[in-house]
């Protein structure tokens, strides 16, 4: 593939790493936050350019309508109003520079070294009712227990994040007489 | 755009969020850095998918992995907010009750 799709490519990926790093690096969490909704929007290009339509759909709406709200939530609701500087201290920055960069160098040399067989030709099909047929027949069990999962944590989040009432008695967290 | 672009982006992403969870003091950034690191798994998981496998079952472990990072961050919310309740902070290193 050369030619339009290629430059779109590399925008994608430089626009998805690059804020990647800037989530990493910025000083102000409200800017990290930033950051990684773009990193959201560019995995969500390369899943069109992978011709995975309904995960890039999925992406955009539960990682950047979703997770990155929550995300927002927890930074706003996490600091004090009156303290303008929202703190993001960071520590051990060498040790973890150096392990990322030696790691990063190991996946790479991995990822260029020609060890997988490729399938002879690639195909750009929409996916996604194959998908919707597959989780309603081979996969039904995980999809199930996904949505069992998914009520525990509503359930779960409901119940941590519930205020304390102390007017209000909990005969289940009293001492056993 | 071939599979190793593909594989050196997701392994970048990763590094960017190992690096995030490590050095990050604030717990919603030590959160980000995860996304990040499950963003990069997902992106394998579809490379893989589109490039070598003939099944499309790397698509569909990614929306699995989607729908627990989902869940994994409505917890996370829930508990920042009874530790900043608790403490007055949310940085992880504000969390050691259970310390001997």
């Amino acid at each position: 593939m050369k030619g339009p799709a290629d430059l779109i490519f590399y925008v994608l990926a430089a626009m998805t790493v690059g804020s990647a790093i800037l989530v990493a690096t910025l000083r102000n969490i409200i800017y990290s936050a930033v950051a990684l909704l773009f990193t959201f929007g560019g995995v969500a290009g390369l899943y069109v350019l992978l011709s995975a339509d309904f995960l890039a759909a999925t992406q955009l709406l539960v990682y950047v309508g979703g997770i990155l709200v929550l995300i927002m939530f927890a930074v706003f609701l996490s600091n004090r109003i009156s303290s303008v500087k929202l703190s993001n201290p960071v520590h051990f920055r060498l040790p973890a520079a150096g392990i990322c960069l030696v790691l990063f160098g190991t996946l790479a040399y991995t990822a260029v070294s020609p060890a997988f067989a490729l399938k002879a030709r690639v195909t750009y099909q929409p996916t996604t009712a194959e998908i919707g047929e597959l989780l309603m027949t081979r996969y039904l069990l995980p999809f199930e227990v996904a949505s069992v999962l998914l009520l525990a944590a509503l359930i779960g989040a409901a119940l941590l994040s519930r205020p304390d009432r102390p007017d209000v008695a909990r005969p289940d967290m009293e001492e056993p007489k | 755009m071939a599979l190793d672009k593909l594989l050196v982006i997701a392994a970048a992403l990763f590094c960017c969020g190992l690096y995030t969870i490590l050095t990050r003091r604030n717990a919603v950034a030590v959160l980000m850095g995860v996304e990040l690191v499950l963003n990069a798994a997902n992106i394998n998981f579809v490379a893989f998918s589109h490039y070598v496998s003939h099944l499309i079952g790397g698509q569909i472990f990614a929306v699995f992995v989607i729908v627990l990072a989902a869940a994994e961050a409505a917890v996370a919310l829930a508990i920042f907010l009874r530790l900043f309740s608790t403490t007055g902070t949310v940085e992880v290193d504000a969390a050691d009750q259970l310390r001997g």
